[in-house]
């Protein structure tokens, strides 16, 4: 199957391909000393397997996958203490689907509404808010889970149900942001990248000026991408041209949605109910400085780290991952997917035994969804 | 979660609020577009598209832009997951009441 006949321009496909082509062979990059570059996002990750452009691309150009899907880095204890909270007789805890089947140490949020929990799976934190507004008496909690895009949306809801007056709504802040776990990356010794395609949604919201640090203090290009094929490939062809080039600069390739400065009233509302946690715990890679976001005091009676007294930080259980499961070496780019022992064999997308076979958006489900069989016939 | 979907803004419905009722791929939804609203009267967002993110208005867009990320989010089958839990927010919703 030719995936290039997807693509809404193939002519155009075409040449972009020829130009990455022609890029990675002036730099003399094979595949056994390629280019090495990271998209950030998880929704890109989903969209380069889908159009395979891991296989449109020259064998000396390989992508590795970066840590932005939301339900592939939350640790364990994270999914442990929503488990708690939700098991409150008087909680109605909501999340959005995607954190449902994550594994936490004991169960999953599956597994624990099965066990009786009442657990609600809700598409936007403002059904949290008018299921709040419905049931007065009970505990309504809301699992506030994902980087900069779905931020916003946690922030405006704890100011409308303070305008509302609510007082049985809270939010389970683990929100995390894009730059600092990208800064972590850099700083490993054994980084291996040349160059980032950067998130497109995320990007959006806070603009393009927090990933300065990447091209100024390390010298490595970045472009933001968005998600049709053709962007991505645009945005890889903008980043050898910068290395081509010497240059190191943050460009925008999405700018049709992604304004320079981003949104204005969303970074207003996170910087007014939030601020950064001295460090968080990233499922596969640690713990990471100013990663994550706390509700700030002036906002405590949304938060449901003070009403339940629970929350990172609090006991520090630091919990190893499931026996046999590599999500930390793939995440950080050491092995491919497929080279987990578990992969499609103990962990697969209907039972997963690591948190990057759950979300469409994780290395391993990609892999197993669109690369299984021919890895297999390689194999 | 991550990745916003195009919908098209059809009414007002709590100006105080900032809510809007917006057509999602056929699905009516209300959604908050405090993050797209400028010094211009709401009314003049009728009609007009937008990315919205698990609720939240997000980015304006025309009509073009909405048709092709509309397309790109169905091959990647993201359009029909998100369809599918407004769907059922609804009716967890309607039962609650």
């Amino acid at each position: 199957m030719n995936y290039a006949d997807e693509f809404r321009d193939p002519v155009k496909a075409k040449g972009v391909l020829g130009a990455i082509t022609r890029i990675v062979d002036e730099l003399d990059a094979t595949k056994e000393k390629p280019i090495y570059i990271m998209e950030i996002c998880g929704g890109h990750t989903h969209a380069i397997f889908r159009y395979g452009l891991d296989k449109l691309t020259p064998p000396g150009l390989e992508f590795i996958h970066g840590p932005g899907c939301p339900v592939c880095v939350l640790p364990m204890s994270r999914v442990d203490e929503c488990v708690e909270i939700a098991e409150n007789p008087n909680v109605i805890f909501t999340t959005f689907g995607d954190a449902m089947r994550v594994p936490g140490t004991k169960k999953s949020l599956m597994q624990a509404k099965a066990d009786g929990a009442d657990i609600r799976m809700v598409y936007s934190p403002l059904d949290a808010l008018e299921l709040a507004r419905r049931n007065p008496d009970r505990e309504v909690v809301f699992f506030g889970l994902g980087f900069e895009t779905t931020t916003p949306s946690t922030a405006l809801s704890i100011l409308q149900a303070e305008s509302d007056g609510l007082t049985n709504f809270t939010i389970f802040c683990n929100h995390i942001m894009v730059p600092p776990p990208i800064k972590a990356l850099l700083d490993d010794p054994h980084m291996i990248l040349d160059g980032f395609v950067g998130p497109g949604h995320v990007s959006m919201v806070i603009g393009i000026r927090p990933y300065d640090f990447i091209a100024r203090d390390y010298g490595k290009p970045i472009v933001v991408a968005g998600f049709e094929p053709l962007d991505l490939l645009q945005s890889v062809l903008m980043v050898l041209e910068q290395i081509r080039d010497g240059r190191a600069e943050v460009e925008n390739q999405y700018s049709r949605i992604v304004p320079d400065d981003g949104n204005p009233v969303s970074i207003a509302a996170c910087e007014k109910v939030y601020e950064p946690r001295p460090t968080f715990e990233w499922r596969g890679l640690g713990e990471i400085d100013a990663s994550g976001l706390r509700i700030r005091d002036r906002y405590k009676a949304f938060d449901a780290e003070i009403k339940f007294d629970i929350g990172y930080g609090r006991n520090n259980v630091f919990t190893a991952e499931q026996e046999g499961c590599a999500c930390g070496d793939v995440m950080t780019g050491r092995i491919k997917p497929h080279a987990c022992p578990q992969f499609g064999k103990g962990c697969t997308p209907e039972m997963p035994l690591g948190a990057l076979m759950v979300s469409s958006e994780g290395a391993c489900a990609a892999y197993y969804q669109y690369g299984g069989l021919e890895l297999e016939s390689v194999e | 979660m991550c990745l916003g979907i195009p919908g098209k803004i059809i009414e007002i419905s709590d100006a105080s609020r900032k809510l809007a009722t917006v057509d999602i791929s056929g699905v009516k939804r209300e959604v908050n577009i405090a993050c797209i609203v400028g010094d211009e009267p709401l009314e003049n967002l009728i009609g007009t598209w937008s990315l919205i993110h698990v609720g939240f208005a997000m980015s304006r867009i025309d009509e073009k832009e909405a048709a092709l990320t509309l397309d790109v989010l169905r091959q990647l089958g993201e359009a029909q997951e998100e369809i599918e839990a407004m769907r059922a927010s609804a009716a967890m919703l309607e039962e609650t009441s």
